[in-house]
Parts: structure tokens; C-alpha cells; sequence
């Protein structure tokens, strides 16, 4: 008996004595059953390979004068003292950021009314939802193909049958309106999921509030300037988050509009990146890159911020 | 509609048992000037959508000169399989499909397993820190990151459809695990504590009871991955090399040069991009509008 003890028992310390050593490891970077580490691990390899290893690459590369190919060798801060003094470039951040900032306006009060009208006592509200819904579910692309047409065939037609001078061209060949078009077809399409986020909102509201606001008197504009709207406000945030995040990334709907034309005046900051597969600007663009990285994280954190302040809901 | 628009559960449950259909301040007459309000801003989408199928549905002859307005009549419907045989739709569709496949199925079930596993074990410092570094994509935007992207999907033989589903998948990994975490810490653990005791494993307790519970919030990301997907064009078109794999919106954009020669032609050939999701939403509207407004609480 004792015998076959000895023996098992002193395999026994001999293994404890070697986890003691591995034991720390293993709790450090396994200290769960390992079915756990296998739904987080490949997820967490996959994420560093496929993003984060590329955007540290891409910081690297933008310190350099690489051009795709070749050899190469580190410039400093030259690229991002370039971009900063170059004309395309400030053009392409000119004209992202005004048309974000006008596009978001016009989607986020437009949708704001859609969505206090579709949530009154109106007639076939069911149906009108719908409608006002589908073009969630559209490619911003081939919509834009839609409107080319329409605002460059049919529009001038309509304007110069009835004589109205400015809109006897096409707006979006001329570099001064084109990006109105843009706006326009870029708010066509973000304007339903913003009326459905302030619709969750609204529904969210409890009834009581308006009775309450309306035995005392107060009119339709009262309510919703004192009530509705400071109630609203985290689903404002939201919506300003999300549309204007979109917005600063614009691509599809330029390329299906204009193309970033006439001349480039309305290049943006994500078609002007990509311009660096050509003309040796690798590096370069990477450089641009970097900056437009940091100031998407300058107004998500500025947003972010906001929504904290204001109570908001994430 | 007032009764299928809904706020989640999840996310209101004390609101949800108050609420009533809708506040009506007047007491339930309806507004007919705000009625035609509506309807007329209405038209701002109806109209242009008429115009993509009056298009499609004319020959060159009977567009002429004109808006492209008026009514096509007689119906030509040959444009269809002239846009059909012309772009090669039925492989660009299965690329489409292949793409959405991938990122609707990989979104689901990577996610919601890295969410679980993070929620569930909170208590380790290595879990709270994944969850974080998962969530620094929230700011890294494609374009940021684009030119040593298509660079690294080359390099490893994934510059394809299969590549583009999996830089799907990633690029919604932080947004998704933020989705499923929070409607994982609303699922009391001790459904998945009683199924240990029965004897299942890790897995089979993901699978039997985990999973089937977070079917609302999986059709919600599913919903999400599948519109994202299938309209995406950025980066499709800047990942897969060959041309003959692209998806979609990448051949109309592909074929632009060719359809200026027929307009009709390029409408029925947009049309065709357009319909399988307006087909699906106004099939499944109910479930893509409340996972929407899910999705935009949390």
C-alpha cells in the first residue's frame, strides 16, 4: 500500500511544485476555463491583425517617404508638415467639414419635424411611415446615380419650361452648388434612421406629461419647447453622433453625385486618402490619414463628452 | 405602426408598462392639415423612386428628350434582360450574397460570443481590458486605415469577397460586443448556473441556453450587417482586385461609362441593385425598425 502511495504522492508535489512556477503565468493569462479564452482570443487576434496591426502600420508609414513599392526611408514630419501647407488637402477637410456640418443640421431638424408628424393623430400614419422609412435600406450609391439624372436632366427641363433662371443648369456642375446636391441626396438617405431614433424617444415619453402640461394651459409650441424637446435631448445627441460620424467618412455619394467634381470641389477627406494607391503619394496620404484620425477622435470624444454632461443615455 | 414601434425591454422596462399608444393631445381627432403636410413631404421620396421604375420601364424612344417623368407606356420590359446579361447580375449578386453571408453570420457569432465571455467573467482584469481594446474601433473609421488595409489583404490572399466579409465582421466588432454585452448583463446567470449543475459544458450552455436567449438583440445586429453589407461599396471596391468578384453597387459604378449610351438600360440595372432590400424591408419592416431603435438606445 504504502509502496504505490510514495510513489504518486511525490509525482503529486512534483507537479505542484512546476505549476508553482507555471501557476503564475497561467492565472496571469488564463485564470478562466479555457472555453472562455476560446471565444475572446480569436476574436481579440483577428481584431489586432485585421485593424490594429494596419492603423499602427499606417503611423509608421506616414513618418516615411514609401511610396508602395521599393525602398525607403524615414522623412520626420515632412509629410504632415506638407499636407498641412497643401492646397488639395485643405480643400478636401474645407469642404467634408462644412458639408457634414450642414448635412447633419438639415437631417437632424428635418427628421426632428418627420418625426413629431408621424407620431401625431394623422390619417394612414402606418403607411406613411413606411414610406418615409425605405430609404434606410437603399445604397447610397446607386441612389445618387438615381439623383444624377434627375437633378442634372430633368430638373433643368422642368426649370427652363417654366423659366427659373438658377436652376436652368445643373446644380451639380457648377463647383460653387454642387455640394448642395450632395447634401441633398446624402440627407435623403440618413434622414429615416434619425426619425426612427427620435421616435423611440418620443413613444419613450410617458403620457401623463403632456396631460398635465395641457390642464394648465400650455400651448402645442410651449410643450414642445419646455417638454418635448429638453426629453428628446439625449436621442439629439445621438442622432448628431451618428449622422455626423457618417457624414465626415463620406464617399459613396460624392462618387455617385460628382466624382469629387467639377475641378475638386467636392473631393473629400476619404476620396483624397485614397488617392494615395496612385501617384506615389503612399505615405503621404497616410500622413493625411493620420490627421483625419485625429480629428474624428477630437469630435467623438467633444461628443461624447456632451452626452455625459447632458445625462445622455450610453 | 404606433404598437410595432417600440422600445425595447431591455432598455425601458419601467416606461414600456406605462405607455400608451400614442399622446394625442386633442383626445383623438385626427389632424387632416397635418395629414397633407405629410403626404405632400411624402412625395420627396415616392417621386424619385417612380423615376428610377418609369425609367426602367421605357424604351430610349419614349424617354426622348423629356423629364423621364411621364408614365411608361407601353411597359418595355426588355431593358431588364438587356442590364441583366450585360452586367453579369446573377454572379455579382452571389458575390453580394457571399459578403452578407459572411458578415451577417461572423457579426453574430463572434460577437456574441467574445460579449459573453467578457460579461461573464467581469471579474478578471484580462476580460475588463479586452473589452476595451475591442472598443477603440468605435473611432478608427475604414478610410483611416484603407491604404495598408488593401496592402495587408493582398499580401495574404484575401483581396476577395471573402476578405471584404471579414473586414466587415471587424470593422462592427466593437459596436456589436457593446450591443450584445449590455443585453448580456440583463439575463439573469442563474438560467446558465441551473444548466452547469445539469452537466453542460461551457459550450453546450452557449449554445442551449445563452443563444436562444439572445435572439432580439442577435436579429438586431443581424439586421445591421446585412443593410451595411449588402450596400456597402467603399470597401468592396478598394479590397477585391479582380472585378469580375465585385459586388453590386461596385458594378453599377463599374458600368457607368457603359449605361451613359442607355439610360434605360442603367435604371433597369439599378433597380435590380435597389429591390432585394426594399423587398425585404417592406417584408420585415416591423423587426428592421424596432432593432434599429434597439440598436440606437443602446
Amino acid at each position: 500500500m504504502t509502496a504505490t502511495a510514495l510513489p504518486s504522492q511525490r509525482t503529486e508535489t512534483a507537479a505542484r511544485s512546476r505549476r508553482g512556477a507555471l501557476g503564475k503565468v497561467k492565472k496571469l493569462f488564463f485564470p478562466v476555463a479555457p472555453a472562455y479564452l476560446l471565444m475572446v482570443i480569436p476574436a481579440i487576434i483577428l481584431f489586432t491583425f485585421f485593424i490594429i496591426y494596419p492603423t499602427i502600420q499606417g503611423m509608421f508609414w506616414s513618418l516615411t517617404n514609401y511610396v508602395g513599392y521599393g525602398t525607403w526611408h524615414f522623412v520626420g514630419l515632412a509629410n504632415y508638415q506638407a499636407a498641412f501647407s497643401d492646397p488639395t488637402i485643405r480643400d478636401s477637410y474645407g469642404f467634408t467639414l462644412l458639408f457634414a456640418v450642414v448635412a447633419c443640421i438639415v437631417t437632424n431638424v428635418t427628421a426632428l419635424a418627420l418625426a413629431l408628424a408621424l407620431n401625431a393623430k394623422i390619417k394612414w400614419r402606418t403607411g406613411l411611415r413606411t414610406v418615409f422609412f425605405m430609404p434606410m435600406v437603399i445604397s447610397g450609391l446607386v441612389i445618387s446615380y438615381v439623383f444624377t439624372f434627375i437633378l442634372s436632366t430633368s430638373v433643368p427641363i422642368i426649370a427652363s419650361a417654366i423659366h427659373f433662371a438658377p436652376l436652368e443648369t445643373s446644380i451639380l456642375a457648377n463647383q460653387h452648388t454642387a455640394w448642395l446636391g450632395i447634401v441633398l441626396v446624402a440627407s435623403w438617405v440618413a434622414i429615416p434612421g434619425a426619425i426612427i431614433i427620435f421616435l423611440a424617444g418620443l413613444v419613450s415619453i410617458p403620457t401623463e406629461v403632456y396631460e398635465a402640461a395641457s390642464i394648465d394651459g400650455a400651448s402645442a409650441w410651449k410643450q414642445f419647447q419646455r417638454m418635448t424637446f429638453p426629453l428628446l435631448f439625449p436621442f439629439f445627441v445621438i442622432n448628431t453622433i451618428l449622422t455626423f460620424k457618417s457624414f465626415l467618412n463620406v464617399y459613396d455619394v460624392v462618387v455617385g453625385l460628382t466624382n469629387g467634381g467639377p475641378g475638386t470641389a467636392t473631393t473629400s477627406v476619404a476620396m483624397e486618402i485614397f488617392s494615395g494607391f496612385f501617384n506615389g503619394d503612399y505615405a503621404y496620404q497616410m500622413a493625411n490619414a493620420v490627421i483625419f484620425f485625429a480629428i474624428t477622435m477630437f469630435f467623438a470624444v467633444f461628443q461624447l463628452g456632451v452626452m455625459r454632461r447632458r445625462g445622455g443615455v450610453l | 405602426m404606433a404598437t410595432e414601434v417600440r422600445t425595447p425591454a431591455v432598455a425601458a422596462p419601467r416606461i414600456e408598462s406605462r405607455r400608451k399608444p400614442r399622446p394625442v393631445p386633442e383626445g383623438g381627432r385626427i389632424n387632416w392639415g397635418l395629414t397633407i403636410i405629410v403626404a405632400i413631404c411624402s412625395l420627396t421620396i415616392i417621386i424619385p423612386l417612380y423615376f428610377a421604375i418609369a425609367m426602367a420601364l421605357k424604351s430610349p424612344a419614349q424617354t426622348g428628350t423629356g423629364t423621364g417623368f411621364n408614365f411608361p407606356w407601353p411597359i418595355h420590359w426588355g431593358n431588364f434582360r438587356a442590364a441583366w446579361d450585360l452586367t453579369d447580375t446573377p454572379l455579382a449578386f452571389a458575390m453580394s450574397t457571399l459578403v452578407t453571408v459572411i458578415a451577417v453570420v461572423g457579426e453574430i457569432l463572434i460577437s456574441s460570443l467574445a460579449a459573453w465571455a467578457i460579461v461573464r467573467n467581469w471579474g478578471h482584469w484580462q476580460f475588463r481590458v479586452t473589452f476595451f481594446y475591442l472598443l477603440a474601433a468605435l473611432f478608427i473609421p475604414f478610410p483611416v486605415v484603407a491604404l495598408p488595409q488593401v496592402k495587408l489583404m493582398a499580401a495574404i490572399g484575401l483581396d476577395n469577397p471573402f476578405g471584404v466579409g471579414i473586414l466587415h465582421i471587424m470593422f462592427q466588432l466593437a459596436f456589436n460586443v457593446l450591443l450584445f454585452s449590455a443585453f448580456i448583463r440583463s439575463i439573469p446567470v442563474e438560467l446558465e448556473e441551473s444548466a452547469r449543475m445539469d452537466g453542460c459544458t461551457t459550450w453546450q450552455t452557449y449554445r442551449k441556453i445563452v443563444l436562444p436567449l439572445l435572439t432580439p438583440i442577435a436579429a438586431t445586429v443581424g439586421i445591421f450587417a446585412f443593410l451595411q453589407s449588402w450596400n456597402d461599396f467603399m470597401m468592396p471596391q478598394l479590397i477585391t482586385a479582380n472585378p469580375k468578384w465585385q459586388t453590386l453597387p461596385v458594378i453599377q459604378y463599374l458600368f457607368q461609362d457603359q449605361f451613359t449610351t442607355n439610360f434605360n438600360v442603367a435604371f433597369a440595372s439599378y433597380l435590380m441593385a435597389l429591390l432585394p432590400t426594399l423587398v425585404v424591408f417592406l417584408i420585415a419592416q416591423r423587426w428592421v425598425v424596432s432593432g434599429i431603435m434597439r440598436g440606437s438606445i443602446k
